[in-house]
């Protein structure tokens, strides 16, 4: 009797739960209005059968329990009654999937008018290309991947030069117009997904994938790596910027292209010791956890980091002095950043190539202009709800 | 077919020493006990496991693991479960203990293969356990292993523990596939006189049709194990296109990724029933004899796990919706996956029509049994979601596919086990387990899991991804959410110290239990009617019995008890028929 009571009171509290719970679908920020619906279709499906067996078993339970001279009915089958369940359990099956597969036949076919943007993957951080003025996307290969070339674009190719590459920067879309994402990464496979859009898609190294969907709402959207990528997985970050039409216009012809970006790095300006701590943190693979743009990643940004003041996980400071960031290289977690996980390996460097990565990130500092101007963004000024916080220039 | 004189003339000689009896022991009943303690111990490892990781995700501020040990961690949870834990457990315990004694049969077919399981299945777990004490420590791949991320450093353990893991896999593969042979083979040659196919326990056929599809989809695994080792190793490229790893560039080329995936999961979707059949089959025993009414549509019950073994083979590619595969598949998978939904639908109604109109005790399998199907209706209609491709989109990779997985292929079996293990502890020990200590067991586990995994559902649906280590500053995430988490890591850390109780229990009882007799439960089917409790070396004493009708012939009218053993020479009386149908029963 009391497992029927509780049994009860589960289904009871089940739906309740259903109705007054305060996790539910974020928002939606895209065309998938139809991937909402077929969620409530099936939870009124399922929830429908769910109240319907556990009712059944409670009143089961309750007038067939064991009492002195009570005694089953023989019953082995009841072959009516069988295929009339196995009928309206075939019916509750092609009502889930038959309006499933027409929302999927939408899902699975991007509109000829979608403009087409590439997210490329590695560990842990997005990059991303547009196609530039030719509206084609050069060649790429992993092969090609270098500290100045991280998506891998093939630099001989004269459909790339105009793409427009953005790294560790937000992903920008114009709002109402179809996007087909196509997806590439350089070494594990990641995930892309952005709650409030709800489609998502694996990125899969050695092969292209896509999906679409078409952002409805400007605002900013967090994007999360939805397939395990290693140890930062569930730090791996993004963000899209869903904005006007022209506010897209306008930035995205204020980036630089791809071809402009090689070209400044012909600059014969640049310090040969910096070279060399730049291929060394390639090398040693410090930047898949220090980015050098000011984006957040496993480690502390190296961007602004020589001379600035850290604050340590006991909550002392420190001047990130070369002294400091020779000994965060051999000993890092002696003096580790606040809020920093201590999952750095210690490197066993000799005094030269120290040397030459401290110059290395002794370069990356931005002039003191360019710290204190935040990017114009005149759509996003006016909506402050949209939350995006100023982002620094974003091609570097 | 109905059975082979294999029965009649199989014959050992009894063994004599302490160590050919417990320890190289050839009995399946040893074996079975030794299958399952392993197996038990093993989980108890991953339960703790389990707990820490909930630690962290209820208090990301205590510092209890760092990122990769928490993925380590995970990994090993669920590896150890779901392989480890629930296939040895339901085939190398239950299959071994039942096989034979509800079959009549005297021991398995091939008693020293069978040995030979167990104990590559225990160098399996030394290794796996083993790879706790390498450099490096476990590999944190996530128990779906997928390369390239498993044997690249950005992963914990992709030197040395992913080898350990595949290495171990491989000899458990080994270990499944002797037992597995030995079980098909008993079922099929070892049936004792009257024992047709048709009047075999549901717990045979579960197991049976599970290790039948244990011997197709492992060789799956099997193959991409050895191919991954080959590219961790020997440097070949099956899974390995052109990579970075941590900015270097990899000397392999051309392989794919998406190619490991569709082994893994053809083997790995079937694993789902591997584990689900033997507990179908389980539970539909334990609710026929505690509600003591024959089990409903046995005949459905029967082609439905057979239908759903087969039917199992064809939906692998539902795991892999948003893995970047053709999207053109989708519309396939998504048709098989619903449409095995059908026969598991049937095996749902069919156990609670059995419940209709008998005479339920609420003993403590009975409840354990109950809860199971509470818990496997929400698994398994949740199912429905995700098999639904265009409704899995958003919800893959959130923690809607964590409390539905819990839900169905682990919290479910797992109720089974306990049910299964209190109904059956009194032929293995002549002793009852304690039923208060039962009950409260029953009460803790099930409602706290229940506890734990519906409202984790609604983090998923709220888009929270899985496999995260913490979830700071993520704005769509509300403080609710996190307040969730802590409150699901409380009953969780509950739950599982709950479960002293049954081990209290088991080691108590073992020794001090209420003596039992032959057959408590007043049991119709063929292990309750040994001459001896715990059944001797050869279980049937002089002869093997002999059978003349179904193993649920309860409160047949006219019969003067309220169940008729198997082994009752009565003519089948009763109004509809109490066995097999007229025409299934000549075959």
């Amino acid at each position: 009797m009391i497992l029927a009571i509780v049994l009860a009171l589960i289904v009871i509290g089940s739906v309740a739960f259903h109705f007054v719970t305060p996790w539910t679908v974020s928002a939606l920020a895209s065309n998938w209005s139809s991937m909402d619906a077929m969620l409530q279709v099936s939870f009124a499906i399922t929830g429908v059968v769910f109240v319907a067996v556990s009712l059944f078993m409670v009143v089961a339970l309750i007038r067939f329990r064991h009492r002195p001279g009570h005694r089953a009915r023989f019953e082995p089958d009841n072959r009516r009654l069988e295929w009339w369940l196995l009928g309206a359990t075939t019916a509750g099956i092609v009502g889930l999937l038959a309006p499933g597969l027409i929302v999927y036949a939408d899902f699975v076919r991007a509109p000829p008018d979608a403009m087409q943007v590439e997210v490329v993957g590695d560990q842990w951080r997005y990059g991303y290309r547009f196609p530039g003025a030719d509206g084609q996307f050069g060649a790429a290969n992993v092969r090609h991947v270098r500290g100045d070339n991280p998506l891998g674009l093939d630099p001989d190719d004269p459909a790339g030069q105009d793409d427009i590459v953005i790294r560790g920067g937000d992903l920008r879309l114009p709002v109402d117009q179809p996007v087909e994402v196509l997806l590439r990464s350089n070494d594990v496979i990641h995930g892309f997904f952005v709650p409030q859009f709800r489609a998502k898609m694996d990125m899969v190294p050695g092969m292209v994938t896509r999906f679409w969907f078409t952002p409805t709402r400007t605002g900013r959207f967090e994007v999360l790596c939805t397939q395990h990528c290693g140890v930062g997985h569930f730090n791996m970050r993004g963000a899209v910027v869903v904005k006007g039409q022209e506010d897209f216009d306008a930035w995205l012809a204020d980036q630089r292209t791809f071809g402009e970006q090689l070209a400044m790095l012909e600059d014969p300006e640049i310090d040969a010791q910096v070279i060399r701590g730049r291929n060394l943190a390639e090398q040693h693979g410090c930047v898949a956890c220090h980015s050098v743009d000011g984006s957040r990643q496993i480690g502390p940004t190296w961007l602004n980091l020589y001379d600035s003041e850290v604050t340590l996980a006991d909550g002392s400071t420190v001047v990130a002095d070369a002294d400091y960031i020779r000994r965060s290289i051999t000993d890092p977690g002696a003096e580790l950043t606040q809020g920093f996980p201590p999952v750095m390996p210690a490197f066993d460097l000799d005094d030269a190539d120290l040397g030459a990565l401290v110059s290395y990130i002794r370069s990356l500092a931005e002039a003191p202009e360019d710290r204190s101007e935040p990017e114009e963004m005149p759509h996003e000024a006016q909506a402050p709800g949209d939350g995006e916080e100023p982002a620094r220039g974003n091609t570097d | 077919m109905a059975y082979s004189a294999a029965a009649e003339t199989h014959e050992h000689h009894e063994p004599q020493s302490f160590v050919t009896r417990y320890i190289w022991s050839q009995d399946h009943k040893v074996i079975a006990i030794q299958y399952s303690l392993t197996a038990i111990s093993v989980g108890l490892v991953a339960l703790v496991l389990s707990g820490i990781m909930r630690i962290q995700l209820g208090f990301p501020d205590s510092g209890v693991v760092d990122a990769a040990t928490y993925y380590q961690f995970m990994t090993m949870h669920g590896m150890i479960m779901v392989v480890y834990l629930l296939t040895a457990l339901f085939l190398g315990g239950f299959g071994n203990y039942l096989i034979p004694l509800m079959l009549g049969a005297r021991d398995m077919v091939f008693p020293y293969v069978n040995m030979l399981s167990y104990w590559f299945y225990l160098l399996s777990v030394i290794v796996l356990l083993a790879s706790f004490f390498v450099p490096g420590g476990p590999t944190g791949a996530g128990w779906t292993l997928y390369p390239p991320q498993a044997i690249t450093p950005g992963t914990p353990g992709a030197d040395w523990g992913i080898i350990t893991m595949l290495v171990s896999l491989a000899i458990f593969i080994v270990a499944a596939t002797m037992g597995g042979l030995n079980y098909v083979t008993t079922v099929l040659q070892c049936r004792c006189p009257g024992m047709t196919l048709m009047r075999m326990p549901l717990s045979i056929w579960g197991i049976f049709i599970a290790s039948i599809m244990a011997l197709l989809a492992f060789p799956a695994l099997f193959v991409a194990a050895v191919m991954l080792i080959m590219d961790n190793t020997l440097g070949t490229s099956f899974f390995m296109p052109a990579v970075i790893a941590m900015g270097q560039q990899l000397d392999h080329e051309g392989g794919s990724p998406l190619l490991f995936q569709h082994l893994f999961w053809f083997f790995g979707h079937p694993e789902v029933y591997i584990v689900a059949l033997p507990a179908f089959g389980l539970v539909s025993d334990l609710i026929s004899t505690h509600a003591r009414k024959n089990i409903f549509g046995y005949h459905m019950m029967v082609w439905a796990i057979v239908a759903i073994g087969v039917l199992s083979f064809f939906v692998w590619a539902h795991h892999m919706y948003v893995s970047g595969m053709n999207l053109s598949f989708g519309y396939f998978f998504a048709i098989s996956t619903l449409v095995i939904a059908v026969p598991t639908a049937i095996k749902v109604y069919n156990w609670i029509l059995t419940l209709w109109r008998g005479d339920i005790h609420l003993t403590v399998p009975m409840l354990f049994a109950v809860g199971f199907i509470i818990t496997f209706v929400v698994g398994g209609l949740t199912g429905l979601f995700l098999g639904n491709v265009v409704v899995d989109i958003p919800l893959a990779d959130t923690y809607f596919v964590v409390a539905h997985f819990h839900m169905v292929m682990g919290v479910a079996p797992i109720l089974v086990v306990f049910g299964a293990i209190y109904h059956w502890f009194p032929k293995l020990t002549g002793r009852m387990m304690n039923e208060r200590l039962g009950q409260l067991h029953f009460w803790i586990t099930f409602l706290g899991t229940y506890a734990i995994y519906f409202p984790m559902h609604y983090l998923g649906v709220l888009g929270m991804p899985r496999r995260y280590y913490a979830y700071e500053d993520y704005a769509f995430i509300p403080q609710s959410a996190h307040d969730l988490n802590t409150f699901i890591t409380v009953v969780a850390l509950a739950v599982a110290i709950s479960q002293v109780l049954f081990l209290v229990n088991l080691v108590w009882s073992a020794f001090h239990g209420k003596p039992s007799g032959d057959n408590p439960w007043n049991a119709a089917s063929l292990e309750w009617q040994t001459p001896d409790t715990p059944p001797k070396h050869g279980n049937w004493g002089a002869s093997v019995p002999v059978v003349h009708r179904w193993p649920y012939d309860y409160n047949v009218p006219g019969a003067p008890r309220d169940f008729i053993p198997q082994t009752d020479p009565r003519p089948e009386t009763g109004e509809p028929h109490g066995g097999p149908g007229p025409q299934e029963g000549k075959a």
